[in-house]
């Protein structure tokens, strides 16, 4: 009796069975890193001294965070990494004009695939439990390793079970449903746990919405987010991989540390407050709170399903005067998308900046910095103070709809108010 | 291990590695020690200017939640912080403090206040408040991780091993 999770890492360590608390040595399907964690992972990857990487197929590097270039340094820091995939012969670089955000870009590209086991140089490398996978973030010394050996220590472990069942609100997308969860149970409810969604209102959630839940997991503290495979994974995954992969489900007799049931009746429209995501109220609650920035984008919500959202509530309307709207669709293929759907068209009559993809604004690097007071309602992931600029800057957390909305309006607002 | 001594800093619950390592500041990433003069500045604009060597950081819960930065725990390292105490930590904080070599101990940290002078000893995994004269103990790391932090992370660690060894 295992969790998906257990599972997949008793299949990466060799093992017949392992439990929460055990360390084990686990095989590595798929190592990344990015233009912020790169470079310090390279840099320790050569002191370790071995003649290449583990596997040129399964070292993935996407300059993404300050690319395009946002400055000389930055600039530096990505020739350092492209020189070294070149060098080291990684055949998953993407360079600007390929590149995407990394944990859009993956997915899409079928590089990884239910079942894996990832490691990531980025916290919300979690977001491919979506697919069924175990993904978890690290930082750039254990990236060197790995990238050396093609394996990783992990402690396993315990995971919480989030039983979610009902019909859905109008409007309410994966974003709302892992706020509302956060906000239940706070930005360390799940630390060093995994966070495993289920039950039929997840079960009617397409794969871009199971990717905005699984990105947040690390939100909560948790070390993973996971969503077993069904057909809709399936339904993704054709066509788009050259790989077989094996489904892993949880054991009816499976032990959680902890079991939570919401009802989907009961997720309004979520917007988490300054300065933790788990500051989070429902739209009814929200007030009077004017903006000045509107972003939508990021690994969270970049994808062509929040475009879709956004796209529907700014169509013929227009940007309210004051406010700066940014868009950022999250990989070059879902920026082609948005066009030939005419809803690159309909966000830039509206009177928005639509940019190439970028995590730019959500970590304060560039594209829509915040000056001191400033508000702005984001679609990202974190509210962190100083977060996307200034000390003194507020950002409110959402899924596209209210962002979308708050466009419109100038302050914080659902579709159902416009 | 030697002993640690110094003075504490108090930091509340659920300090970020925004905090520790804001993103507007990334511009410093290729020159730490420089960053490291802005260590924390979001939540104690003067705490990087007012601490001296040896001191310590001391949080609440959750402490370093957020990205995977690695600057985070190295810049807090660069500044002189000797260790960092808090009730709980967000995992990748966690686990790159030990990867750069960062000693991160999990303990009752509402008993400590500001400016209390502690002496710490890794060994034995004991905390000595002198100041009020209270002997904290905090839990003890796996014998795994001590051996990566006493070989000097984990790339000596690798080396040193020839690979990981867990037990």
């Amino acid at each position: 009796m295992m969790t998906i999770t257990e599972k997949i890492i008793a299949a990466h360590a060799g093992l017949d069975k392992v439990s929460p608390g055990e360390l084990v040595m686990v095989d590595i399907d798929l190592a990344l890193a990015n233009d912020i964690t790169a470079p310090g992972a390279i840099k320790e990857f050569e002191k370790i001294g071995v003649e290449g990487v583990f596997d040129k197929k399964k070292v993935v590097l996407v300059p993404d965070h300050f690319a395009p270039n946002r400055d000389v340094d930055s600039a530096e820091q990505c020739k350092y990494v492209r020189e070294f995939a070149r060098d080291r012969e990684v055949e998953n670089y993407f360079e600007v004009g390929q590149m995407g955000i990394e944990h859009v870009l993956l997915p899409e590209k079928g590089l990884v695939i239910p079942g894996d086991l990832v490691i990531g140089a980025d916290s919300h490398t979690c977001t491919y439990g979506a697919l069924g996978a175990f993904s978890t973030g690290m930082g750039s010394t254990d990236l060197a390793a790995a990238f050396a050996t093609g394996d990783t220590w992990l402690k396993v472990p315990q995971s919480i079970k989030f039983n979610i069942d009902g019909k859905r609100k109008e409007w309410v997308s994966g974003k709302d449903i892992i706020l509302y969860i956060i906000g239940k149970i706070g930005v360390d409810g799940a630390l060093y746990k995994a966070m495993e969604f289920t039950g039929d209102t997840i079960e009617g959630l397409s794969m871009d919405s199971r990717f905005s839940i699984c990105n947040m997991a690390i939100e909560a503290g948790g070390k993973n987010g996971i969503i077993a495979v069904d057909d809709r994974t399936r339904e993704y995954e054709d066509g788009r991989i050259d790989r077989a992969y094996v489904e892993y489900y949880s054991d009816p007799d499976a032990e959680y540390a902890d079991v939570h049931n919401y009802k989907a009746e009961d997720i309004e429209l979520q917007v988490a407050f300054p300065h933790l995501p788990s500051n989070t109220k429902g739209i009814s609650e929200v007030g009077n709170i004017p903006i000045d920035q509107v972003v939508i984008g990021s690994c969270t919500n970049g994808r062509i399903e929040d475009l879709r959202e956004a796209a529907k509530i700014l169509d013929g309307k227009k940007v309210e005067k004051n406010l700066r709207v940014i868009v950022i669709p999250a990989t070059q293929k879902i920026y082609q998308q948005a066009m030939s759907e005419g809803i690159i068209d309909i966000f830039i009559e509206a009177g928005t900046a639509v940019s190439t993809p970028t995590c730019g604004p959500c970590l304060g690097g560039h594209m829509g910095i915040l000056a001191a007071k400033e508000r702005c309602v984001a679609t990202t992931n974190r509210n962190f103070r100083g977060r996307m600029g200034h000390t003194d800057s507020e950002v409110y957390l959402s899924g596209p709809a209210v962002a979308a909305a708050s466009a419109i309006t100038g302050k914080i607002t659902g579709p159902a108010d416009l | 291990m030697e002993e640690l001594k110094g003075k504490a800093w108090k930091f509340g619950d659920d300090i970020s590695t925004d905090h520790i390592a804001p993103g507007r500041l990334f511009h410093l990433r290729t020159d730490l020690p420089e960053l490291a003069k802005h260590v924390l500045e979001d939540a104690d604009p003067e705490f990087a200017s007012k601490m001296k060597k040896g001191d310590f950081v001391v949080g609440g819960r959750n402490f370093g939640l957020g990205s995977s930065r690695e600057h985070a725990p190295r810049i807090i390292k660069i500044a002189g912080v000797s260790a960092v105490l808090a009730k709980s930590f967000a995992r990748i904080f966690f686990r790159n403090s030990i990867n750069v070599g960062l000693p991160v101990l999990v303990c009752d940290t509402d008993k400590i206040d500001l400016g209390d002078e502690l002496e710490i000893d890794l060994a034995k995994g004991i905390i000595k408040d002198t100041t009020k004269e209270i002997e904290l103990t905090f839990q003890p790391l796996p014998p795994a991780m001590v051996r990566i932090l006493s070989d000097g992370g984990i790339v000596e660690h690798y080396k040193k091993h020839n690979g990981f060894k867990l037990d």
